[in-house]
């Protein structure tokens, strides 16, 4: 049963995060990867939240299992991401690179303590 | 003899047929069915590979999350070998990228959790280990990505020119 509700969560996340990219590329025309920033920040708020939910005991492991380690897992990426600044710096766009790395970890950390917080007023 | 009727009163507008929906321009939706179909897929396979990770090799409390780190970091040296391959080397069907680059690598790979795990061990108190987790991520994925897809460009050059012949090693 927990297989099945990884791979129930992680099909979901794929593809919304592949939908999510698409739109929010096709908003502006820089080159800087806003799609997958977009993601991965939310996929760690919601994380954040779902763990802080988890830990006070408002949500089961079965919950964790779908919605955090197949939804949120997959939604967010770590490849695309690291891809991606490869391929700015390699286009010459070396701030642009530095930039999505920075700010992508220190918002994406900001997010999970925010859904952490979040969770702790809600539920603690 | 009798005269057809008209079927409508001459000065009634002509109507021309409207084809729907493909006489409008193609939206950028179009097609994607199957790309999203795959990329689903893909995501399944990813995200149930890092799940077994995690079983295989869970992380204790507190501890340096290494399982997450090490799913982040082999993701990230496979899609550099990959986008090389599928761009480079390798003309292949339209679907193989968003199955395998989209849907399986980035369904295997995680920032979530890696966001969160740093968290976790923040506000536990583990704050030398949350600071080494959360820069060494970041540059051990990079350092992947980059020697990978480097890696695999030289051996594709290098192949090439022994097939051609050259032996000085200048790109063809």
């Amino acid at each position: 049963m927990n297989w099945v509700l990884v791979v129930l969560g992680g099909m979901a996340g794929a593809p919304l995060r592949y939908l999510t990219d698409r739109a929010v590329q096709a908003r502006h025309d820089t080159d800087f990867p806003w799609g997958t920033f977009t993601v991965n920040v939310a996929g760690s708020l919601v994380l954040g939240l779902l763990t802080g939910a988890v830990a006070a005991g408002a949500a089961d492991s079965r919950v964790q299992l779908l919605l955090g380690t197949g939804l949120c897992g997959a939604l967010t990426t770590y490849s695309t991401f690291s891809y991606e600044t490869l391929t700015l710096a390699r286009q010459g766009a070396r701030w642009q690179a530095a930039a999505n790395v920075t700010v992508s970890v220190a918002v994406g950390l900001a997010a999970a303590c925010v859904g952490t917080a979040l969770a702790r007023l809600l539920w603690a | 003899m009798s005269v057809p009727p008209p079927e409508r009163a001459p000065d009634a507008p002509v109507r021309v047929p409207v084809r729907q929906p493909y006489a409008r321009r193609p939206s950028p939706w179009h097609g994607q069915a199957s790309v999203v179909a795959v990329v689903a897929l893909g995501g399944g396979i990813g995200a149930t590979a890092r799940y077994g990770a995690s079983l295989l090799w869970p992380t204790r409390q507190g501890g340096f999350p290494w399982t997450t780190f090490c799913v982040n970091v082999v993701g990230c040296a496979v899609i550099g070998v990959f986008m090389v391959v599928i761009t480079e080397a390798w003309a292949a069907h339209r679907l193989v990228r968003p199955f395998f680059g989209t849907g399986v690598l980035g369904g295997f790979t995680t920032f979530s959790t890696y966001a969160v795990d740093v968290e976790r061990l923040l506000d536990a108190g583990h704050a030398v280990t949350a600071l080494a987790c959360f820069a060494a991520t970041p540059l051990a994925a990079l350092t992947a990505v980059w020697t990978a897809s480097s890696a695999t460009r030289r051996l594709l050059v290098s192949r090439q020119n022994a097939r051609t012949g050259r032996a000085d090693g200048t790109p063809s």
